[in-house]
């Protein structure tokens, strides 16, 4: 009997240490902008960005509402909605990505770790697979990533007109910052 | 036996869940599942605030100025002569402007009767999905007041500033069936101060309908049609203008980013409410079109907070 129960005792402490490892927000930061020379830059902001992070895998999934991103110009964000991710057949993005060097970060000590994410992203209804590099900063137990990378339009099946290729790039820079907090 | 059975069951229940990337997607999900509920506007019912003579269901956002120049050639039946119609020409150069997401303010100028006209728009109601309060449709009301500053006819009688003066009341009740498909209603009240006959009204009564079928992502086809309803509120007046039509319109939006053109053939040559659904003498079915466009660019006059 007290094997069992040192066996469920076991169980237990690894099921919460299990529990400690889960990161959260829903407030993450996704923000793109387009570098084409055109006097109105085409940017948005989106701060209702959702992810999980298990910082014992590595493991990070991202949920973003397509119609939460947010252009100075109204205008812009109804052709961007409509036009272009068409955000009523598309309403999500997703990322469901891994840490690759997770050996390299120390969670239990705060400090800043580059670290290389690989993962598959979501948008407009195409799936492709991103490689991009980043950072962790580790802080009073809460971690903060941030990553910039680039994405062809092209690749995610979003064309520009010609009509107004000269304000839209073919590359658009993607910014993300997440600042993690425990799950409860 | 018994010891193990237990066992196996204590840690079948306290195992540690594995998380794949799927799991933790499904942990985002129950997460962010109520968030899911918030309140989801349709947007671009129409692509701009005219759907062809009259007023959309759209406003400009707030903050934005919209420079609208539309034209109205002359009747395409009037033959090679006049290069069907295009030697004519009547113009409407106006400003709207978004005070709010939901209330829009307007003024312009016609050439036709040499009329100025102001209007203020404000959304009522608005459809969306989610939230406390969805509702299928959005509603909207516009007032507009038109002044005509032709000379006076006849400068001998007495004649009053106020007479100048029309105005326009309308409902627009409005629905985004899908994508695609957008339609609206226009109970429509028109008064002008002087008629030309004892016998003709000052007060108008319409129905509009209308829609838009888009065709591509940026290109759509739109019709309007106003029909005025045999009501009179004064006994012995005709409920219309002697000789006038229904006014209708078909045309195509088409939008390249900061500027819609909208292209449209329609029998009415006035642009402001009092003219094109009171005022409208050509038949449509007999060739007494016109050949129109509005052409609307938006500037952003304050930029939003993000």
């Amino acid at each position: 009997m007290k094997k069992v129960f040192f066996g469920f005792l076991f169980c237990m402490l690894v099921s919460f240490a299990d529990a400690q490892t889960i990161y959260m927000t829903k407030t993450g930061k996704v923000s793109f902008s387009s570098q084409a020379k055109s006097p109105e830059k085409v940017e948005a902001d989106n701060n209702e960005v959702s992810s999980v992070f298990n910082s014992q895998s590595g493991e990070m999934v991202f949920a973003i509402l397509v119609k939460s991103f947010h252009f100075a110009s109204a205008l812009m964000e109804e052709h961007f909605n409509e036009n272009y991710a068409e955000s009523n057949k598309y309403p999500k993005s997703t990322f469901k990505g891994k840490i690759n060097n997770l050996s390299a970060v120390n969670f239990s000590k705060d400090g800043a770790y580059p670290v290389n994410i690989e993962g598959d992203l979501t948008f407009h209804g195409v799936t492709k697979k991103v490689i991009s590099t980043g950072s962790l900063t580790i802080k009073a137990g809460k971690i903060n990533a941030f990553s910039k990378f680039q994405l062809k339009l092209k690749d995610f099946k979003v064309s520009i007109p010609s009509l107004v290729a000269d304000k839209i790039s073919e590359e658009i820079d993607i910014v993300v910052e997440c600042n993690y907090e425990l799950k409860k | 036996m018994k010891k193990l059975i237990l066992f196996i069951l204590l840690v079948s229940i306290t195992l540690p869940k594995v998380y794949a990337q799927d799991d933790l997607m499904k942990m985002l999900d129950n997460e962010t599942r109520n968030d899911k509920k918030k309140r989801d506007y349709a947007t671009a019912t129409f692509k701009t605030s005219r759907l062809i003579n009259g007023h959309s269901i759209e406003n400009v956002a707030a903050g934005v100025l919209d420079f609208k120049i539309s034209h109205r050639f002359g009747m395409v039946n009037k033959g090679s002569y006049e290069l069907f119609g295009l030697d004519q020409a009547t113009m409407r150069m106006g400003l709207d402007y978004g005070l709010s997401n939901r209330l829009m303010i307007g003024v312009g100028r016609s050439t036709f009767q040499k009329q100025y006209d102001a209007f203020g728009k404000f959304k009522i109601l608005r459809q969306a999905t989610g939230g406390r309060s969805p509702s299928p449709i959005s509603i909207s009301a516009v007032s507009t007041v038109m002044l005509k500053t032709l000379k006076w006819e006849d400068p001998k009688r007495k004649n009053y500033y106020t007479s100048r003066l029309s105005y326009s009341h309308q409902l627009i009740i409005a629905r985004k069936f899908s994508e695609g498909l957008s339609l609206q209603l226009m109970p429509s009240f028109v008064h002008a101060n002087l008629a030309r006959e004892v016998t003709e009204p000052n007060d108008f009564f319409a129905l509009g309908a209308g829609g838009r079928i888009k065709l591509s992502k940026r290109l759509s086809f739109n019709v309007e049609y106003y029909h005025v309803l045999p009501i009179s509120l004064v006994e012995g007046e005709s409920y219309r203008i002697t000789g006038t039509k229904n006014s209708l319109a078909v045309g195509f939006d088409i939008e390249t980013g900061g500027h819609v053109f909208q292209l449209h053939f329609t029998n009415s040559t006035g642009m402001t409410e009092k003219t094109f659904i009171t005022e409208t003498t050509g038949d449509f079915f007999k060739g007494d079109i016109h050949f129109g466009f509005n052409i609307s660019r938006v500037f952003t006059i304050k930029k939003k907070k993000k």
